[in-house]
Order: C-alpha cells, then sequence, then structure tokens
C-alpha cells in the first residue's frame, strides 16, 4: 500500500511521522511508514516479516520522539541482540523522522521581539509571542508569529507548560519585574532547554534579588538562566539582537563555545 | 523532503518517473544531515540538494541509471574514504551517504 498521501499530508501540517526505508540487505526499498495516534500507534505498509515490522515500528517512533533520524540495524525477524544475529543475514534500514518543529515562546511585546520573531522563523520555530498588554499583543504588530496570547507569563505556562521540551526556548523581554519574574518561574517548571531574560546587567542583579525574594535562588536553576540574554557581539540594533540571541540558543544546544571558527581547533560539524 | 513535496505531488500526478536520492548517514564534516534530499526526474529535472553542491551532478547520474535500469536501488557512498570508487568526493574532507531509490512510495 502506499505511504505517500498519510506522508505527505503529515510532512505538510507538521504532525510527527517517520518513515522507515530498507537501505541495504534482504528486502531493500522496503518502506515502513509509522505516526503516533493519541497513546497509539499506526503503523502503514510491511518490511516483510511481523516481528521485524513490531521492533522497527517501536524503535521508530523512539526516534521520532527525539526528532532524530538514522540508520539502525536489524536482523531478518526484526533480531538486535549480536548473539541472535550470528549466521542471520542483517538489514540496515534509514529511519527518517518529520517531528513539529521546535517552539519559541517569547514574552513582551516590545521592539525587539518582532526582529526576535522573524530570525526564529527563518530556523524553523513555531513562534509564540505572549503580553498580557492587549494593545502590544496584536497580530497586526507580530504578523510572522504563529500565534499572539494577551495573556500574563504564568496563565501560559500553567495551561501549556508541559509542551516544552529540549529542543525549544523561552525567551523574556519584557524587563519589567511583574512579568519577568512568574515568566522565569514557570520556565524554570519546565524541560525547556533555553530560557534566556533580557536586561542591562544592572537589571539582571535586580531580578536576582527579586527571584531571590519568591524562592527562587537554586544554584542549578539559576545556572540555566540565560541572562543577560544573547552572545557578545556587540549589536545594538532589534535585528542583531535577535540574531545574537539565536546564535546563543545554537549554541546551548549543540553545547559548543561560539568562539570564533579560526581561533579553535577540530572538526567543524 | 519538505521542499519536495509539490514537486513530487505534480510528478506523481502526472505519471512522470522519478528517482529519489536521500542522505542516510554521514561522517566528519558534510554540510547536509540525515534526510537531506533530491529528487530526478526521468526528463532529468532536478529539485533539492544533498551536500553543498559537491556531489549533485554525480548523483543526478547515478539516479538517472536507477530509472533507466542500469543499477539497482542501494547506497552510493561520497568522501575521502571512498576508495575512488566515485571520482567525486566532498571538498570539506567528509563522507556521505546515500540511499538512491524509485520514488514508487
Amino acid at each position: 500500500m502506499s505511504v505517500w498521501p498519510t506522508l505527505s499530508e503529515r510532512i505538510r501540517v507538521g504532525s510527527p511521522v517517520a518513515l522507515v526505508t530498507v537501505v541495504d540487505g534482504p528486502g531493500i526499498g522496503g518502506h515502513l511508514l509509522v505516526h503516533p495516534d493519541d497513546d497509539s500507534v499506526v503503523v502503514l505498509g510491511s518490511l516483510g516479516d511481523p516481528d521485524l515490522d513490531r521492533v522497527v515500528a517501536r524503535d521508530a517512533i523512539a526516534e521520532l520522539e527525539a526528532g532524530r533520524s538514522g540508520v539502525r540495524t536489524y536482523g531478518p525477524r526484526g533480531q538486535t541482540t549480536p548473539e541472535d544475529l550470528i549466521d542471520e543475514p542483517t538489514l540496515t534500514v534509514f529511519v527518517e523522522s518529520w517531528a513539529p518543529p521546535p517552539q519559541m515562546w517569547i514574552f513582551g511585546a516590545v521592539d525587539f521581539t518582532a526582529a526576535l520573531a522573524r530570525v526564529a522563523k527563518i530556523l524553523g520555530y513555531r513562534v509564540l509571542v505572549a503580553d498580557a498588554r492587549e494593545v502590544f499583543a496584536t497580530t497586526r504588530r507580530f504578523p510572522m508569529a504563529d500565534e499572539v496570547r494577551v495573556s500574563w507569563p504564568g496563565d501560559v505556562f500553567t495551561a501549556r507548560g508541559h509542551e516544552l521540551g529540549p529542543r525549544d526556548a523561552v525567551c523574556i523581554l519584557t524587563h519589567d519585574p511583574k512579568f519577568d519574574i512568574p515568566a522565569v518561574h514557570g520556565a524554570l517548571a519546565t524541560s525547556v532547554g533555553y530560557i534566556g531574560v533580557m536586561g542591562s546587567r544592572t537589571t539582571h542583579d535586580r531580578r536576582l534579588e527579586r527571584l531571590a525574594e519568591v524562592g527562587i535562588d537554586d544554584r542549578a536553576d539559576l545556572d540555566r538562566l540565560m541572562s543577560p540574554i544573547g552572545l557578545d557581539l556587540g549589536g545594538r540594533t532589534p535585528e542583531e539582537t535577535a540574531i545574537s540571541i539565536c546564535a546563543e540558543i545554537i549554541a546551548t544546544r549543540t553545547g559548543r563555545s561560539a568562539r570564533q571558527l579560526r581561533t579553535a581547533e577540530g572538526p567543524i560539524h | 523532503m519538505r521542499e519536495l513535496l509539490d514537486d513530487l505531488d505534480r510528478w506523481r500526478a502526472a505519471g512522470t518517473r522519478v528517482a529519489i536520492a536521500r542522505v542516510v548517514a554521514t561522517d566528519g564534516s558534510g554540510p547536509r544531515g540525515p534526510g537531506a534530499a533530491m529528487a530526478v526526474s526521468i526528463d532529468g529535472e532536478v529539485v533539492g540538494s544533498v551536500s553543498g553542491g559537491c556531489v549533485e551532478g554525480a548523483v543526478v547520474g547515478e539516479a538517472l541509471a536507477v530509472l533507466n535500469g542500469e543499477r539497482d536501488a542501494g547506497m552510493v557512498t561520497f568522501g575521502y574514504s571512498d576508495d575512488e570508487a566515485f571520482a567525486v568526493g566532498l571538498t570539506c574532507g567528509g563522507t556521505i551517504r546515500l540511499f538512491i531509490e524509485e520514488f514508487d512510495w
């Protein structure tokens, strides 16, 4: 059966889906399509053996959840342990994952927000802009955002905080303690991979005092805060600042130093 | 793949035969990771890319060979460690492995 209608539709609308292709060994060119459906897993197609299909589908869902694509090796009935593979022909599959785009939540509908939302869109993020002030949080001011909410930070995190994971980013640009403190508090309660908070060093110091007042003084929590937000590029405009923030997000995800490559050694990728 | 959807749909609707090449693994430096894809129609129309332009020309040749029955679907490796099986490499010194097949999904 054809996997294309389901595959292309799910890629288009951004729903998670993984395509498994046998790229070497018995059954080369075979395809299996796997996607989550509520609490169950939908499997389309077959690689030629029901046990193999079951094992590969299970692994493909795990790869999909991690947003990873790559090759894996199996025996003809899905065997994976080395002793089960002795004297068996092995087949290599390529699991290609299409995971939903990572999210960036930007708190504060300020000048920097539009530029950051634009750069985030270029990088493939689904962008949410939130601000409690109705006159500022409008789709007319942020047409590039996927969603604009008139909302206090705490409400957004209570309702949707569980959606955030290591690939996602929270950028708090309000530099007003009224909004900053609940936003930081909400972000720290999630497993979001990046939390950046804008402000001068003075603002940062005052913010630390206020965070301590509400009980946020755990070293591990404070270490998660990129505050002041961004890399030291020396830029001033909203667009330059957006690049500095996004560059820091990338470096945080990859664990790299963000130094100039020419001053470093070793492989680039 | 996302950027190929419209072209693949168009070819599929028209009954045009197409080969698709996808990066399945990279080793060392490589500009595009697993999943980077290009498609080549039997008429020689090309969309997408699998590297920074280093190997696309050779991939078109392999893709057309699959469509013309001159070779089977399979893996193709480009890069340094490739013992001159292909006279095309990546200028960055990395290795990429592609899977090329007819698009009959």
